[in-house]
């Protein structure tokens, strides 16, 4: 640059254009995000004591009775109307004295992370959706409230009962890390491909249970210029690895998840993992549509319910979510993924189950017993049986929906869990490390529109979990 | 020498370099500082040294993100530059001249304001906005009229080879309009006399705009070339609500914001995401010296 103006009326508008480029790249974009959130790393200061109180039989937990409580609530596929009006007018009654700070939100990273580098976290967190925080890095850092207490504390509804015994099996274990318990699962979750009855009557078809059967299904369906399968690669990758996982622990057993989720060396590579990614590998090339890739999940979901597509592969909290859009009579139907060989391990009811929707109290919070006692209360028969009301899903309290009439999908994915007995696994490596979930997203998306095989699928997600495996910053866990 | 004068200098040299040190310089020094460490978010960070640099080397998604700066940073200026070029010049002196003064083409005056609209709107609607517009299926703006015309839909996001294109013409589309203003004053400020004098000697409108326009706008558009340049640096919102799965497909269009962002926010690695931010800030630095050197002339006086 070669003027300088030497008197102001030398000033035009480019020079002053030309000054603020050079501002402007001073101010070069993105870094200034993470300067948002820098280390003032106030966390420290622990040694303020937390809130406690007496304990006594209507107080296992011993709640200091007037300190106050902050509840976050993720603001989802389940609202926050189950919080507002069943969980926290229950702790009220129980605590008439403690003020309750309602917040909802849908991004709860956005909202937290700096709260937590502050050292000023709320008391209960319904940490879910797109922004949840790292429940990894959460319990790396000793931020969440050990659930011990909790577990082992008389249940609200039979003094003689521990809460640990009033839900259902697994739910402690589902929210442990190395074995401790950190995070209440609060909602049951039945994994599996879903349909419309009526379509599927209207056409004489019947759910597979052989992978003959399932291609020739398929096939059948694609005669008729429907879409036989499908889901959104834009932004729900995950609702098809968690297909081919269950695929594979159906053959090889649930040892195959159980090395995967342990970062075992080779676990991708297992002979199973790969033998059901080249079957879902065909699936996706002969019976899906490649405009799904950008699609989001919410479009593959309405697409179904117009009847362009047969089968989806989804959680139980679908039926709830496209309420809005769902036809009359459409009726959800699940079918637990079909066996791909006659000499699989699992039977065909064999299918994922867990117990999702996560909820923790802070460790560093001011009033961390009144976060114990509020889930205590979301676990009595009433916190239970309100949020069964409210969401119409069945929460991990086994007494929660008794009595309850749910819609015809809910009622399928209950049916299937009971017709799968013992026979019930989980996965949990996409929650123990976001990284490898990340890459098997992008790997499945490869996988299934076409771009690699199954070979290429279990080698490119092989190199990340070993990666993982070798990165000290990394928490790591076991099951 | 009047009394209270120095104090009143100092504190007005004083406070606006307090605070520009505390907002602007702290946090970057910040960020280099985070950027040794392995800091997860939460609790204190441990200084690991150059470790996130090292690993950096062998960050394919990294590289992505570079590679993919690169080719922004050719594309979108160039691109933008010359449609608003043309635009401006077609606006301001591309019409027929009346009383001697040169005027824009008919309905100048309507286009300005047309051209500008992009600018007036957030990045994010215009992301969910193009987003319509790409749609993969018979309900995008695009593929619906392609569908109906019996034509293959074009899967512009979903294309591993179409998506980053796709994503530089919303850039584009987004820029041009506020170039266009730019230059357009840029233009207004050359005198209509050397213009008269060009056409008195035979010059065609081409001539015109390349020996006259052009020279004379030389300033304007180093700095436009500048600042799209730091707009191929960033990138980061319509990447990150237009594209497949943030950056996708298996970042075909991810950019060094949305790794930042990514490690930052989901995968809560600020350390590592710190390193990536201290590396475009250097990309971005080189960028622009090396571009006002390259571009340096001296400027005509008139």
């Amino acid at each position: 640059m070669s003027i300088t103006p030497e008197h102001p009326a030398a000033l035009d508008r480019r020079t002053v254009l030309r000054r603020a480029a050079a501002v402007g790249m001073l101010a070069t974009p993105a870094i200034g995000l993470l300067s948002a959130c820098a280390t003032s790393s106030g966390g420290d200061k622990e040694n303020e004591k937390a809130a406690e109180g007496t304990k006594s039989a209507k107080n296992p937990l011993g709640v200091k009775e007037d300190a106050p409580i902050e509840v976050i609530i993720f603001n989802g596929g389940y609202g926050e109307k189950y919080a507002t009006d069943v969980h926290e007018p229950l702790y009220k009654t129980a605590f008439p004295k403690a003020e309750i700070k309602h917040q909802s939100t849908q991004a709860v990273s956005t909202v937290l992370q700096p709260r937590f580098a502050s050292g000023n976290p709320p008391e209960f967190v319904n940490n879910s959706g797109e922004k949840l925080m790292d429940f990894g890095a959460l319990v790396a850092d000793g931020q969440l409230q050990d659930l011990t207490e909790l577990w082992d504390a008389p249940s609200v509804d039979d003094p003689a009962k521990k809460v640990r015994d009033t839900v259902v099996p697994g739910t402690v274990e589902a929210g442990s890390f190395n074995g401790k318990p950190y995070v209440l699962y609060y909602v049951s979750t039945v994994f599996g491909i879903w349909y419309s009855a009526k379509l599927f009557k209207d056409n004489n078809w019947a759910p597979a249970k052989t992978w003959d059967e399932f291609i020739a299904l398929l096939t059948s369906i694609k005669a008729k210029g429907i879409t036989p399968y499908g889901y959104a690669g834009a932004n729900a990758a995950y609702y098809q690895w968690n297909v081919i996982l269950t695929q594979a622990a159906k053959i090889g057993g649930v040892d195959v998840l159980k090395n995967i989720d342990n970062l075992e060396d080779g676990a991708w590579k297992q002979d199973a993992v790969k033998q059901a990614a080249t079957a879902w590998a065909e699936v996706g090339a002969k019976f899906s549509d490649k405009s799904f890739e950008g699609l989001k999940h919410t479009d593959v979901q309405l697409r179904q319910n117009q009847y362009k597509v047969a089968l989806y592969p989804s959680g139980d909290w679908l039926e709830g979510e496209q309420k809005q859009d769902t036809p009359a009579g459409f009726d959800y139907q699940l079918m637990p993924v079909p066996s791909l060989t006659a000499s699989d391990k699992l039977p065909v009811t064999a299918l994922r189950a867990t117990a999702g929707e996560g909820y923790f109290v802070s460790a560093k919070s001011k009033n961390p017993k009144g976060g114990l006692e509020y889930m205590r209360q979301m676990l009595s028969k009433a916190g239970a049986k309100g949020f069964t009301e409210v969401v119409k899903a069945p929460t991990v309290v086994t007494a929660g929906s008794e009595g309850f009439a749910f819609p015809p999908g809910v009622a399928s994915s209950q049916a299937a869990l009971k017709a799968a007995g013992q026979d019930v696994f989980n996965l949990y490596f996409d929650g123990w490390y976001k990284e490898l979930d990340t890459e098997a997203r992008s790997a499945t998306n490869e996988l299934m529109f076409g771009r690699i095989n199954a070979d290429a699928f279990v080698e490119r997600i092989q190199k990340r979990a070993d990666a993982i495996k070798k990165d000290s910053s990394v928490a790591k866990f076991k099951r | 020498m009047r009394h209270g004068k120095y104090p009143f200098v100092v504190g007005f040299l004083f406070a606006p370099v307090a605070l520009y040190v505390t907002f602007v310089i702290w946090p970057y020094a910040q960020a280099f500082q985070i950027s040794m460490t392995n800091w997860r978010g939460l609790s204190a960070p441990q200084w690991v040294g150059f470790d996130n640099y090292r690993r950096l080397l062998d960050d394919g998604a990294f590289w992505k993100a570079v590679q993919h700066h690169g080719v922004l940073l050719l594309a979108l200026p160039l691109i933008t530059i010359a449609i608003a070029l043309f635009f401006a010049f077609l606006l301001n002196v591309g019409g027929k001249s009346s009383g001697g003064q040169r005027q824009g083409v008919w309905g100048a005056k309507f286009y300005r304001v047309v051209f500008f609209f992009p600018q007036v709107l957030a990045v994010a609607i215009i992301a969910v906005l193009f987003q319509m517009v790409y749609r993969p299926n018979e309900s995008g703006l695009i593929n619906g009229v392609l569908m109906k015309l019996g034509l293959d839909p074009i899967l512009f996001l979903v294309e591993p080879n179409l998506a980053l294109w796709s994503i530089l013409a919303v850039l584009v589309w987004q820029a041009v309009g506020f170039y266009v203003v730019l230059f357009s004053a840029g233009m207004a400020s050359i005198p209509g006399e050397i213009y008269e004098a060009a056409e008195m000697d035979g010059a065609s409108r081409v001539t015109l705009f390349f020996r006259v326009t052009l020279p004379l706008l030389w300033d304007t558009l180093q700095v436009a070339w500048v600042y799209l340049g730091i707009a191929a640096f960033d990138a980061f919102a319509i990447v990150a609500v237009l594209s497949v799965d943030g950056g996708g497909p298996d970042g075909a269009t991810t950019v060094l914001a949305m790794e930042i962002y990514r490690n930052a926010f989901v995968y809560s690695k600020y350390g590592y995401a710190s390193a990536m931010g201290v590396a475009l800030f250097f990309l971005t630095l080189t960028f622009a010296a090396l571009t006002l050197r390259l571009t340096k002339r001296e400027s005509v006086e008139y």
